[in-house]
């Protein structure tokens, strides 16, 4: 892992296909394709590209479609002999007058929040000590990683289980370390903990990917920058803050935007620890749009909540990876 | 490891900073495997073992979760119980001992069986059309490129429960609701953007004159693809193709929302697992631990592209 | 749109094809749908008899209470195949009858002889009719069933244990008739300590997700006196839902929440309840009948350890309605085999045969057998709860009803969010968009 220090590179979101046509223009291999076989090059990869393209309409565009149109209708999935209707943009302004909805926005917020501050922080001190290269160090960050290529659903599961107020393991070592007694908190049942709940399983789970990517934020900087700082005797703290964070920062950034549209679309791991509850207290936009949907089959309106969510990641993702390609550039 | 010590000259951490740091990294580690040490150890107690208080560290070990797991069971009296005759296996005797006769297997192989199937075939098929788009975004002028893939990227972004709504009626009209050929559609499409961005990358790095040599030589661009960059982009379509099948080895959300029985994959099934009461927590830590295992050899063998797969190939070591 | 759908269907219909073929069900095969519960291991058992009879293979796909509605509605909407039998839950039937999910059985009870008339008359009036009160059956009445409770019969009979609860109260300890008893038995062993355990008062539902507080909380409301409506099918709600009765019912269910449940009991269910019961946690439980039987037959806390009692009344005596129908899923591909099933089910043999098995028959020939009220120690308060029962909605639009209702009850009773009339308010403020939205007012 050490050896991969130097190569260690970011390219953005948008970075690499533009930098892909660049090469694609300098290196200019159509010429040699067309002399020697016929078929234009731009025939050729569209022979390439449309098998993946064809799904993706097929599975994804498509139905995105479909979802627009119900959005604008009454339509119920479970009616299925009621006649559709439009409804203009009824459903919409439903959608954004219903507290229950900006409830769960809220919510998501507040999860996206706090997991990623708390991810970020441990993540990167994890990575900045794994850097200090103490022997075997490659052998625990396996270790560290193996949370997060687990199933959210499977694993999150099982918390409940730790979390149990009287049989949980949780509540047992929170009572070993503080004396509070075992059964006298509710994890998963009370309004104040149960968010922190979720942040827990989350932070455990996720940490290792912000803390890989932190890594490889940390090994891209060349050692010579260091060199540098050492000659002219900058401190360790100095030399953090002027060197290793400011080019770490785009790698902390990509891990931020990686598990920020992660966790907005948060739903396995909440829906299996408290299902929303207590309440709607733990309740985020997935599981709203998702009782909407398929509980309440009112599909038109959680059409419409879907877009609205589709529009806000899709929004928020773009101006952020234009921050990052920002910092970057600096 | 003897590497270590080189990397750094000048900047190399004192032994002090070393050791502090290996104690705090390592403890880390040790509490982050907690949970998991839990779910192995629970899988072999007894069921009242694993509901006791205070939580038991050492217990007597059986296999009564795990032959839960795979049966169902049906209480009886044991006056029936005792005219049935010796017990045929372990499981049957562990069962019989509860006052219970096992009445068939679970659903919990079939499922795991879906899980295998599913995630098998939608990672063959989105690797396959991935590396044929990969090559093609790599090696020719794609008009509109830049916009194909941040679109073909941007399909991840989207919640699941948005996407499943629609491919929800789809799949009702055309008869795929709980079939494994939708599932797997599904699952390929989701990954296949995974497999472009993650394989252009990879493709990206092989050298075209080695084509462009065989062209010379007088084979087909599809020769030349197949006999030249294939073999060269082995490691990467190794490394895509495991990221595709962890994915679609863990999905949960359209697996819970589009199928119901037929092609349920494990991770829906898993947490439904229960006992006379609420969840056999035994059944449930054995039915996790026997899925989680094949995701632990990956990761291990995986570990050196782990970063390329988790970050879309924006971070390339 | 219209013309994009069709070049996709046309494009994956040769890929349906080739996959459909060996999804083809064998026509000696029949899967019946239900959930995951005792009284399902015991209906298992009782198919041998069927398989035996008939040759045909019977599976079975069990989905836990809290998936349940969730899962199979999902699978009937989606137009599945998985199911050829399904005993669902008494509220789907609005619904599936008029989206033809269920196969209208009128015809086939005529022909092969099957009289509801021989069924509870109340069974056949939940489980089976749509609209309700018409001779229309979308079902047979196959598991009657209502939330009652049970408790802890040799903690009840301990003598130290009577003395000081008659010294308390005032009268003698037992099985608590009003809920104002209840509560204070509960409030009597919450924290007590028995054979050296800290044991609690009362597991009652509180499950947030499918409709577990729900059917907890409507146990005291209906006994208060909440009313669905003022005039029936009139669907004015306002001063029934939040009735100064209906208030009363539901602080009388947050304040046993808050008193006596054991701790981490924020989102227990059927299961759940069951648990803190067998591991000896509380003195009393809810849960259907349909678990009384394998409480009974329990080797720890069973036997002469338990004792059952009907849900307490207050204003009135009331119940809430369990239990389902069988229906034939319109979408089988093995009709002949389901009819037969449901036609071999409906004989009175294999009705008393379903009862001593543990499944809650509801045929005449069982529930008047002069021997019924004695043949199980919950027989007669099953007899006494079925003739006091009252259901949710059976509106099609009954899962946005309760998922309102779910989110109210919760916020207020687990999360502390506002008061009870609030909670109420709120709720009829919800159920009024609802049907307003259906048109129905």
């Amino acid at each position: 892992m050490p050896k991969f220090r130097k190569e260690t590179q970011v390219t953005s979101v948008t970075d690499t296909s533009s930098s892909l046509l660049g090469k694609a223009a300098n290196a200019t291999p159509a010429p040699i394709a067309s002399r020697i076989r016929g078929i234009s090059d731009r025939s050729m990869a569209w022979l390439f590209i449309t098998p993946a393209i064809v799904l993706l309409l097929a599975i994804n565009i498509f139905p995105l479609i479909w979802a627009i149109y119900l959005s604008f209708t009454n339509f119920r999935a479970n009616r299925p002999n009621a006649p559709i209707e439009g409804v203009g943009l009824s459903n919409y302004s439903r959608v954004l007058n219903d507290p229950n909805i900006w409830q769960a926005m809220q919510t998501t917020a507040h999860f996206v929040f706090w997991t990623i501050l708390l991810q970020t922080l441990i993540g990167f001190s994890l990575a900045y000590l794994i850097d200090r290269k103490f022997r075997g160090h490659a052998f625990w960050t396996t270790v560290i990683l193996v949370p997060m290529m687990l199933s959210p659903a499977v694993v999150g599961n099982f918390w409940r289980f730790l979390y149990q107020p009287q049989i949980g393991l949780f509540n047992y070592i929170v009572s070993f370390i503080t004396g509070v007694p075992p059964s006298s908190f509710e994890m998963l049942g009370s309004v104040q903990l149960s968010p922190w709940a979720i942040i827990i399983v989350d932070t455990w789970m996720w940490t290792p990917y912000v803390m890989l990517i932190c890594l490889a934020g940390l090994r891209s900087i060349p050692d010579y920058i260091y060199e540098a700082a050492e000659v002219d005797r900058a401190s360790l703290w100095r030399q953090f803050w002027s060197i290793t964070l400011p080019m770490a920062l785009p790698f902390i950034m990509l891990a931020v935007l990686f598990r920020g549209i992660e966790n907005f679309k948060m739903f396995d791991m909440v829906t299996l620890l408290t299902g929303g509850g207590p309440g709607s207290t733990t309740e985020v936009a997935s599981i709203t749009l998702k009782r909407e949907a398929f509980e309440s089959w009112r599909t038109g309106r959680a059409s419409a909540f879907a877009i609205i969510l589709f529009v806000a990641v899709f929004g928020l993702a773009n101006i952020y990876v234009k921050a990052l390609n920002k910092v970057k550039q600096r | 490891m003897s590497s270590v010590n080189t990397a750094h000259s000048v900047v190399e951490p004192s032994r002090t900073s070393k050791r502090i740091a290996a104690t705090i990294v390592i403890a880390y580690a040790v509490i982050t495997m907690i949970p998991l040490v839990w779910i192995v150890l629970t899988s072999f107690k007894s069921p009242p073992d694993s509901i006791s208080y205070p939580p038991k560290i050492v217990f007597q070990p059986t296999l009564e979760g795990y032959c839960n797991l795979f049966t169902t069971r049906t209480r009886q009296t044991s006056e029936y119980i005792t005219s049935l005759g010796a017990p045929t296996s372990t499981c049957d005797e562990i069962t019989r001992s509860r006052n219970m006769v096992i009445a068939g297997p679970s659903n919990y192989w079939p499922r795991f069986q879906n899980s295998l199937v599913i995630a098998f075939g939608s990672t063959f098929l989105a690797v396959s059309l991935g590396t044929l788009a990969a090559y093609g975004f790599s090696r020719f002028k794609v008009p509109l490129a830049e916009d194909l893939l941040f679109f073909i990227l941007s399909t991840r972004m989207m919640p699941p429960i948005a996407v499943a709504i629609p491919i929800y009626l789809m799949y009702r009209e055309l008869g795929l609701s709980d079939t494994a050929l939708g599932m797997i559609l599904l699952y390929t499409a989701v990954n296949v953007s995974l497999a472009v961005w993650l394989l252009k990358g990879f493709i990206d790095e092989i050298p075209r004159e080695y084509e462009e040599a065989a062209m010379i030589d007088g084979y087909t661009r599809m020769q030349a693809f197949f006999k030249v960059v294939l073999p060269q982009a082995t490691t990467g379509i190794a490394a895509t193709a495991i990221f595709c099948l962890i994915f679609a080895w863990n999905e949960y959300a359209f697996a819970v929302l589009l199928t119901s029985g037929a092609a349920q994959t494990a991770p829906p099934f898993i947490p439904t697992i229960i006992g006379e009461g609420g969840q056999d927590w035994p059944a449930v830590a054995a039915g996790t631990t026997i899925f989680v295992v094949p995701i632990l050899v990956f990761t291990i063998l995986l570990r050196k592209q782990l970063l390329r797969g988790i970050t879309f190939g924006a971070v390339r070591k | 749109m219209k013309t994009m759908k069709q070049a996709l269907l046309g494009a994956t219909s040769a890929l349906v094809l080739f996959t459909a073929a060996p999804n083809l069900a064998k026509a000696d095969e029949l899967t019946l749908c239900w959930a995951a519960w005792d009284p399902a291991n015991a209906l298992v058992e009782l198919s041998k008899d069927f398989t035996g009879q008939s040759g045909t293979t019977m599976k079975f796909e069990f989905v836990p209470w809290p998936n349940f509605a969730d899962r199979i509605l999902n699978e009937l909407n989606s137009g599945g195949k998985l199911c050829d039998l399904l005993i669902g839950d008494s509220q789907w039937l609005g619904g599936s009858a008029e989206n033809g999910y269920y196969v209208k059985l009128n015809d086939f009870f005529d022909k092969e002889g099957i009289k509801m008339s021989d069924f509870a008359d109340a069974a056949v009036n939940a489980y089976a009719t749509w609209p309700k009160g018409t001779p229309n059956y979308w079902a047979l009445p196959a598991m009657g069933d209502a939330n009652a409770w049970f408790y802890r019969k040799d903690w009840f009979a301990k003598p130290e244990i009577q003395a000081e609860f008659k010294q308390k109260y005032g009268r003698d300890l037992a099985a608590p008739a009003t809920w104002d008893e209840l509560k204070q038995v509960a409030e009597f062993f919450n924290g007590r300590e028995i054979d050296g355990k800290k044991v609690y008062g009362a597991a009652i539902f509180t499950e947030r997700a499918s409709e577990g507080i729900t059917m907890g909380a409507t146990g005291a409301l209906y006994p208060y006196g909440f009313k669905y409506e003022n005039t029936p099918g009139k669907y004015d709600m306002e001063g029934a839902v939040n009735s100064p009765d209906a208030v009363a019912g539901l602080e009388a269910y947050k304040a046993l929440y808050k008193c006596c449940t054991p701790p981490g009991y924020t989102d227990a269910y059927m299961g759940e309840s069951l648990d803190a019961f067998k591991s000896g946690q509380v003195a009393m439980a809810m849960n259907w009948f349909a678990f009384f039987p394998g409480l009974y037959k329990d080797e720890k806390v069973g036997g002469d350890k338990i004792g059952f009692f009907v849900n307490p009344k207050e204003k009135v005596a009331a119940s809430t309605l369990g239990g389902q129908g069988i229906s034939v899923v319109a979408n089988t591909d093995n009709m002949e085999g389901a009819l037969a099933y449901i036609k071999w089910f409906a004989q009175p043999d294999v009705q008393k045969k379903w009862w001593s098995l543990g499944g809650y028959a509801v045929h005449k020939a069982v529930l008047t057998d002069p021997s019924f009220p004695e043949s199980q120690p919950f027989a007669a308060d099953f007899l006494v709860a079925m003739n006091q029962v009252q259901d949710f909605w059976q509106e099609p639009s009954y899962a946005i009803l309760l998922q309102a209702m779910q989110k109210r009850l919760h916020d207020y009773v687990v999360a502390d969010k506002g008061t009870a009339k609030e909670a109420l308010d709120g709720l009829v403020a919800d159920w009024t968009e609802v049907f307003k939205d259906d048109g129905k007012l």
